[in-house]
């Protein structure tokens, strides 16, 4: 992982103070961030749930449906199950992609005016 | 037929016991020269309680899942699949996609605010004292649940492997694991258990990984094949494929499993000794990257534990794996004999080898679970609530070593009286704690400008209490033959799993108390910890 950020000095960085730390919570880039981030992380959230709540109770209450055959031995319940497995890595890969393309750039933005001493 | 099958298990075993015990010697010495290594590298109490954050992502990922992947995963759901089919899978599915979870709303921001504990992000905006005692204390109660699955487990394990099947036996096995975890922890801090960890789970990984190509080659690769011989061996037939074996008995057993479902894929998140794992690394980014790296690898993992159920209900039959244990946590074990050759020394090579990767796996997590606790102890009670934030590091450190030694002796004490109860089920309560009493107040924490330190405890001690008084007065603890008391009846709470009333009763009783409470929510903290949570600004 040679990609990976090189681990901090030892040294503190200079901590901003609490009327800075509100400035920049106000400001619009900031808001810009938060909503980057919420707007991906929630409704995904949400979804994520619903899809395993579904397969839950599709699981509890539809067993025919569940039992029914797709090609030998392999079932809708089989196949759902491992569909969850691949919408879960599906959704990890995703998250990846957006948190490295839209959030660090910005984060990385106000955390190094800030540590600055701006 | 099926019970000389058992004997001869057994016999094997017993027969084979030099090269089990040498096996897990090797593992036990290997890992011990790591940690001697790592306690003289631990100097102060970030590297005592984080390892010196000098992990890289993968690393990280590799110990989180040598942490997740307990006896529970192994031995467990392997076993509920060759018993139950697939309900057993259901377990697994839970498990995985609960780290969504962890990736889209707690890692991250928790690496960015908190130094050691989940404490530190809990209580970052609050009182500190009565917080971070209340994050302790249910701290220390998730891992003493999740510390007597893993005892349990090894009792279990040791019971059929070294063909010692007296109690004072097992009692003593407990007693060793117990020892050797004090030592890991005490001894190589953090950074020993993340070590032990990584090795544990690349040789868990090997072994499911063997045990899983050498059933495939049995039924020439046709997953169909393998299906359809594990069903008409069940004598379940296709009910064996689909749900309901396990769950779908009664209108009381489906609502079980909603209650089972909803406490996995929160619970996750809710965990101590997978929160401070994410200390463990430099950045937010390397939180992530361990979790991706997690998800792939325990991924997998479960995708192979699929493989051993179901080759283990094709090649053994019900009766032997039964027999062998009640729950079916031996049936790993049993697959690698048999898969190697019940009568030839391949089999009882290939059991001794798998039996030692169970082992080790029982001995890295309860690590895991001993550092946790007493990292919060020393770090939120001792430090930040006796000493009201005035201890040394040095003070620190010495409180976290001693109170090792306490809680793993607590759990060799409750570990012995736990033996014989079933591992999964275990598990499933703690989740269902730490989803009922942590995640709420992380979430909110973070997330939510109003709340306040009046929500935190309520929803902190109000979720601990449902979901522990629930189990208290469950099925778990009394009334049925399965229980830890079977002999007497006090149970009123039909379910096994608090989670469908303790979880929303956890988060309910946040903002209950939140709006109740006549404090202002600290408006500059919460800009501080926000603003910390989403950039790294200040970061350690």
């Amino acid at each position: 992982m040679a990609t990976d950020a090189p681990p901090p000095s030892k040294e503190q960085h200079r901590l901003p103070t609490t009327e800075e730390f509100t400035e920049v919570q106000e400001s619009a880039e900031f808001g810009e961030l938060r909503r980057s981030y919420r707007s991906f992380a929630f409704p995904l959230t949400v979804g994520f749930i619903v899809w395993y709540l579904l397969y839950v109770l599709l699981s509890n209450y539809a067993g025919d449906f569940m039992g029914t055959k797709l090609f030998g031995n392999i079932n809708v319940a089989l196949a759902f199950g491992l569909a969850q497995f691949l919408t879960t890595f599906l959704i990890a890969w995703w998250y990846a992609r957006h948190a490295s393309a839209k959030l660090d750039p910005k984060a990385d933005a106000i955390k190094s005016r800030m540590e600055g001493g701006a | 037929m099926s019970t000389a099958h058992t004997f001869l298990a057994a016999d094997a075993a017993s027969e084979h016991r030099t090269l089990i015990i040498s096996l897990f010697a090797v593992f036990v010495l290997a890992t011990l020269v790591i940690t001697v290594w790592a306690g003289r590298q631990t100097k102060d109490a970030a590297d005592f309680y984080a390892g010196g954050r000098q992990f890289t992502g993968f690393q990280n990922g590799l110990a989180v899942s040598g942490d997740y992947m307990s006896a529970a995963s192994f031995l467990g759901i392997a076993g509920a699949i060759a018993l139950f089919g697939y309900d057993g899978f259901l377990y697994s599915i839970g498990f995985l996609v609960a780290w969504l979870v962890a990736l889209l709303l707690v890692a991250e921001p928790l690496r960015n605010s908190g130094r050691y504990t989940m404490g530190d992000v809990l209580a970052y905006r609050m009182r500190q004292r009565p917080v971070r005692t209340a994050a302790g204390t249910s701290t220390i109660v998730v891992s003493i649940f999740y510390l007597l699955a893993q005892m349990a487990g090894a009792g279990v394990l040791v019971s059929l492997l070294l063909g010692i099947s007296s109690d004072a036996g097992k009692v003593g096995i407990v007693a060793l694991v117990g020892v050797l975890m004090i030592m890991y922890v005490t001894i190589g801090g953090m950074k020993g258990t993340t070590w032990v960890q990584m090795v544990k789970a690349v040789l868990l990984m090997t072994g499911a990984l063997l045990l899983t190509f050498l059933v495939l080659l049995k039924f020439d690769f046709n997953v169909s094949d393998l299906l359809g011989a594990a069903s008409d061996q069940s004598g379940k037939g296709a009910a064996f494929l689909e749900p309901g074996l396990k769950y779908g008995a009664t209108g009381t057993s489906k609502l079980d499993f909603i209650s089972l479902g909803i406490a996995l894929i929160l619970g996750t998140a809710g965990l101590p000794h997978i929160l401070i794992r994410f200390y463990t690394v430099p950045t937010a980014k390397a939180a992530r990257k361990s979790v991706i790296w997690a998800i792939g690898l325990i991924g997998s993992f479960y995708l192979m534990t699929l493989a051993l159920g179901f080759g283990a209900a094709a090649l053994i039959t019900q009766e032997e794996i039964t027999t062998s244990n009640k729950a079916g946590n031996t049936a790993a074990p049993l697959l690698a004999l048999h898969l190697g050759g019940v009568d030839s020394s391949w089999g009882a090579i290939l059991l001794a080898t798998i039996s030692a990767v169970a082992f080790a796996t029982i001995l890295a997590v309860v690590a895991g679970l001993t550092l946790a606790s007493s990292s919060s102890f020393a770090h939120d009670i001792y430090a930040n609530v006796i000493k009201k934030g005035q201890a040394s590091e040095k003070q620190e450190v010495s409180a976290a070593r001693w109170a090792t030694v306490g809680i793993g002796i607590v759990s060799i004490a409750l570990g012995a009286l736990a033996r014989d109860l079933n591992v999964a089920g275990l598990v499933a309560l703690a989740f269902a704690v730490a989803a009922s009493a942590n995640l709420p107040t992380i979430l909110y924490s973070l997330f939510w400008k109003r709340f306040t330190t009046q929500g935190a405890l309520w929803s902190i001690y109000g979720g601990l209490t449902t979901a522990v008084g629930l189990v208290l007065f469950s099925p778990v603890v009394s009334g049925k033959p399965t229980s830890m008391f079977p002999d007497v009846d006090f149970h009123w709470f039909p379910l096994e799993n608090p989670g469908i009333i303790s979880i929303p009763v956890g988060f309910l009783l946040g903002i209950i108390g939140t709006y109740l409470s006549k404090e202002e929510p600290d408006k500059g903290k919460y800009a501080e910890l926000e603003v910390r949570s989403l950039t790294g600004t200040g970061a350690h």
